[in-house]
């Protein structure tokens, strides 16, 4: 059974690089933010290829949704999305309460501001999955932190199809 | 193509990361000798921290000597990260150096260098991890592929020698 930790470290070693290689400049994250969601499209485009191999088709939009909460999300991050919803016009919002990228981070402003780069990668993958599945998606997420008493992290996300 | 299970899904998600990584670093530098050596700096990188989580996940005391550090790489450690557990041979006689044979190299699963690219060492990442793991456990190594895979060798081999024990630095004032 293979670890999650030696995916854990190439992603953070990733990070490290595209940060260190760019420029130094304010006008460079948006750039480093695009380099790490496109690295991530490409890896969720292979990966759900692989996981979809010998998988019936869906049957609709939501039963997509469904698979990539399940069984996407357990392949890649060993467990389950914690709450799905949707608007059921396109919108539909994962949420993470115990989000694995980010648990090596601790509480506090900085934190926050440093969210994003640690995102990035992961919307790319999600984008890159459901893409492959014939769905055109923007995919985008947000950290909410608990109050001081629980330290879960919330990640949502939204995607627009 | 293999028939994959979902286990297995993890180490793909490594291993598509991982070539994602060297396709951006081939874009972005000129030459494979640069390639390799970001590779194995990151590597190194890793190495340093990921000691700490395999110290703390596998109880595994100190080893008393070069054989049995071999033997936990590739017994434990390996098959801990990567689920494989490569072989242990080709001891020099002063004992100091070895090989590990991976029969197959999860890193290149469903790789193929491309032509322009016959110098480029694709898992320079793991001769990184092996140096800066045993940096941090006061051993200083030489660790290179003595083939490879995907440059058409039958085995994957990387040779691990041991140069020098480290000496911990202690502050000024102790004993």
């Amino acid at each position: 059974m293979a670890d999650e930790a030696p995916f854990q470290f190439l992603h953070n070693e990733v990070l490290q690089y595209i940060y260190k290689s760019a420029e130094n400049g304010e006008t460079d994250n948006g750039r480093n933010i695009a380099k790490l969601e496109n690295m991530g499209f490409r890896v969720g485009q292979g990966l759900m290829e692989r996981l979809t191999k010998d998988t019936a088709r869906f049957k609709d939009e939501l039963d997509i949704m469904k698979f990539v909460c399940k069984d996407f999300w357990t392949c890649v991050f060993k467990k389950q999305i914690d709450n799905l919803r949707t608007n059921h016009q396109g919108i539909y919002v994962l949420q993470d309460n115990k989000f694995r990228l980010l648990s090596q981070l601790s509480a506090g402003k900085q934190y926050l501001e440093q969210a994003p780069k640690y995102l990035a990668f992961t919307c790319g993958l999600v984008r890159g999955a459901l893409s492959n599945l014939g769905v055109k998606s923007i995919v985008t997420a947000e950290v909410s932190v608990m109050p001081a008493c629980v330290s879960d992290h919330k990640m949502i996300r939204k995607i627009f199809s | 193509m293999k028939r994959l299970c979902l286990q297995n899904k993890n180490s793909e998600l490594f291993t598509l990361t991982y070539g994602a990584l060297v396709t951006q670093l081939c874009k972005d530098y000129e030459n494979d000798e640069e390639v390799n050596k970001q590779l194995d700096k990151m590597g190194y990188n890793i190495g340093v921290r990921l000691i700490e989580d395999f110290l703390a996940r596998s109880s595994i005391g100190r080893c008393q000597d070069f054989r049995e550090t071999a033997d936990v790489i590739a017994k434990v450690a390996f098959k801990m990260y990567l689920g494989i557990t490569p072989s242990v041979t080709n001891w020099s006689p002063a004992g100091d150096e070895f090989s590990l044979i991976l029969e197959n190299n999860p890193l290149v699963d469903f790789v193929e260098l491309p032509d322009n690219h016959s110098t480029l060492v694709y898992s320079s990442l793991l001769c990184g991890v092996l140096r800066g793991a045993l940096e941090m456990v006061q051993m200083a190594v030489d660790v290179r592929f003595a083939q490879d895979t995907l440059r058409g060798d039958s085995v994957t081999e990387i040779r691990m020698k041991f140069i020098k024990r480290i000496e911990e630095n202690l502050p000024a004032g102790d004993e």
